[in-house]
C-alpha cells in the first residue's frame, strides 16, 4: 500500500499540473486579500472563488488521472498486490497532493490575513471539498470504461453540485412557498457538499442575517457545536460513500 | 496446481467462457489453442484474477483465488499487449516491479534482459519503444522473479526470429525445471518442441484437453499444425 502510494505521489508531482494549480490558488488568494481593504471582505470573495474552483479542479484532474493510470492499474493487477490497495493508493495520492496544493495555495494566505476561527473553518471546508470531489471522481471513473464518458460525467456532476442543485432548490422553494420549508432546507443542504460548506462559512462570518429567516434556522441548527460537528460529519459521509461504492465496483471490474 | 471448476463468463451477449473445468499440473507445458475470440485470453485473465468469472471457482494450490492476491507472487504473466506507464523508462518499470515483489526473496532471473540486450535501452521511455521491444520487456518481467507458473499470451508475436528463438530456448529451459507453463499462440509450428499438452477451445467451450502424443496418435499426423487443421476441418 505504502509503496504504491509512493509511486502515485511521485507521478503526480512529476505531472506539474498540481504545481500550477498551487501557484494559481496562491496568486488568486494573495491578489484578493491585497485588493480588498478589509480582510473579511477578501475572505468572502475568496470563498466564492474556492467554492467554484476547488471542486472543478479536483474532480476533473482526478478523473483524467485515473483514466490515464489505466496502464499502471493493469500492470499492478496481475502482480501480487491487493486490488483494494491499488484503488485506495490512487485515492490517497490524489487526495494528499491536491489537499497539499490547496493548503499551500489558499490555506497559508488565509492564515496570514485572516487566521481566526472563520479562516480555519474555511481551510477545513476547502480541504474537505478537495477530498470529496476526488472521491466523486473515483466513482465517476469506476462507472464507465470510456474515458470521454467518464470525464463528461465528472463535468456534469460538478455542474450539478455547483449550479443545477441550487436551481432545483430555488424552484422547489417557489413551488411550495406557502409551506414552512425551513427544516427541509437544512435537510437539502446535506445533499450537496458545496452548499454544506458554504452555509457553514457564512454562518461563521456572522452574515447569516443576509439569508433571511432560513438563515436564522440554519443559525439555530449549525450555529452551536452540535451543528458544526454534524455538518463535518455530513462532509465525511460525502467522502466515504462515493469512495466505498467505487471500491466495490473496482474490486469486481474486468481488466 | 491450477484447477478451474465450471467457470462461466459473459460479456454482454457473448459467452467468453462456457462451463470450463480443467486442471493444470506442475511440469506440464500446455498450449491453449483455438480460433480468435474463443476465450483463451479470458481464461488466462480469470486465472490471474484480472477478470472475475460470473460462475464457478478457480483454485491455486488447493486454495480459492477469490479475493486472494498473494498467489500471484508465484505467477509470471506476459500479456498479449503489454501496457506500461508511458512516461516511465524500462529501468523504472523493472525497478518498480522488483520493489513490489522483492519480499518474495527469490533469486532474480535476469537471463532474458541480457540475451535481449535490453541493458542498452534501459533509459528509454516506454512510449518510445517499438512493439517488439515492448514484448521483450514483458517477457523479461514474466521470467524475472523465477515463478512456479508462467502464463504467456502470444509470447512471440512481434518478435524478430532471433529473439523469438531466444525466448523459446528460455521457455524450454524453464519447462525442464518442472514449472507449469501456459502458452497461447497462433504460430503452431513453433509449439511442436515446446509443449506437452494441448487445450483446445471453441466459442468459449473446452473441445478437448489431451497430451500432444495422444493427439498425434489420434489424428495420425506428425506435426501439431497438421493435427489441429484436421480437427478444425472435421
Amino acid at each position: 500500500m505504502k509503496k504504491i502510494l509512493k509511486y502515485v505521489i511521485v507521478d503526480i508531482i512529476q505531472n506539474k499540473i498540481v504545481l500550477i494549480y498551487t501557484f494559481l490558488l496562491l496568486l488568486i488568494s494573495l491578489s484578493v486579500f491585497n485588493l480588498e481593504s478589509n480582510a473579511a471582505k477578501g475572505l468572502l470573495s475568496l470563498l466564492n472563488i474556492i467554492l467554484i474552483l476547488v471542486p472543478l479542479i479536483s474532480i476533473i484532474f482526478s478523473t483524467i488521472y485515473i483514466y490515464n493510470s489505466s496502464e499502471f492499474i493493469e500492470l499492478l493487477v496481475s502482480q501480487p498486490v491487493k486490488r483494494k490497495s491499488i484503488w485506495l493508493s490512487l485515492f490517497g495520492g490524489l487526495a494528499a497532493s491536491l489537499s497539499l496544493a490547496f493548503f499551500i495555495g489558499a490555506g497559508i494566505p488565509i492564515l496570514m490575513y485572516h487566521g481566526d476561527a472563520t479562516g480555519i473553518t474555511m481551510i477545513l471546508t476547502g480541504l474537505f471539498l478537495t477530498v470529496i470531489f476526488v472521491s466523486i471522481a473515483m466513482l465517476a471513473a469506476s462507472i464507465t470504461r470510456d474515458k470521454a464518458k467518464g470525464i463528461g460525467l465528472s463535468i456534469l456532476l460538478w455542474l450539478y453540485f455547483s449550479l443545477i442543485f441550487d436551481a432545483l432548490v430555488l424552484f422547489f422553494l417557489f413551488q411550495f412557498q406557502d409551506y414552512p420549508l425551513e427544516s427541509a432546507m437544512v435537510f437539502f443542504s446535506f445533499l450537496n457538499p458545496i452548499d454544506l460548506g458554504r452555509v457553514q462559512i457564512l454562518l461563521q462570518m456572522d452574515i447569516s442575517a443576509l439569508m433571511g429567516y432560513t438563515g436564522a434556522i440554519f443559525r439555530e441548527f449549525f450555529g452551536n457545536q452540535v451543528g458544526v460537528a454534524l455538518s463535518f460529519f455530513g462532509l465525511s459521509i460525502w467522502i466515504a460513500i462515493p469512495l466505498f461504492i467505487s471500491l466495490k465496483k473496482f474490486s469486481r471490474k474486468d481488466l | 496446481m491450477i484447477v478451474t471448476k465450471n467457470i462461466t463468463k459473459t460479456f454482454g451477449k457473448l459467452k467468453a467462457l462456457n462451463d470450463i473445468s480443467v486442471s493444470f499440473n506442475k511440469g506440464e507445458c500446455i498450449a491453449l489453442l483455438g480460433p480468435n475470440g474463443c476465450g483463451k485470453t479470458t481464461l488466462i485473465k480469470s486465472i490471474l484474477g484480472m477478470v472475475v468469472p460470473d460462475k464457478g471457482s478457480i483454485e491455486f494450490n488447493g486454495r480459492s483465488i477469490n479475493r486472494e492476491w498473494l498467489y500471484r507472487s508465484q505467477v509470471g504473466y506476459m500479456p498479449q499487449i503489454g501496457r506500461y506507464p508511458e512516461n516511465m523508462t524500462i529501468a523504472n518499470v523493472i525497478e518498480m516491479m522488483k520493489d513490489f515483489r522483492k519480499d518474495s526473496k527469490v533469486h532474480l532471473d535476469e537471463d532474458l534482459i541480457q540475451s535481449f540486450d535490453l541493458g542498452a535501452l534501459m533509459n528509454k521511455k516506454m512510449h518510445t519503444l517499438s512493439g517488439g521491444t515492448r514484448q521483450k520487456v514483458s517477457a523479461c518481467l514474466a521470467f524475472l522473479f523465477n515463478p512456479d507458473v508462467l502464463i504467456l499470451d502470444e509470447p512471440t508475436a512481434g518478435l524478430d526470429p532471433v529473439s523469438s528463438e531466444k525466448l523459446k530456448d528460455k521457455i524450454i529451459l524453464e519447462k525442464e525445471k518442472g514449472k507449469l507453463i501456459l502458452i497461447t499462440s497462433h504460430v503452431l509450428s513453433e509449439l511442436d518442441d515446446l509443449i506437452t499438452e494441448v487445450f483446445y477451445m471453441q466459442d468459449g467451450r473446452l473441445m478437448f484437453y489431451k497430451k500432444l502424443s495422444e493427439l498425434k496418435a489420434d489424428t495420425g499426423e506428425e506435426k501439431l499444425s497438421k493435427a489441429i487443421a484436421k480437427i478444425m476441418v472435421a
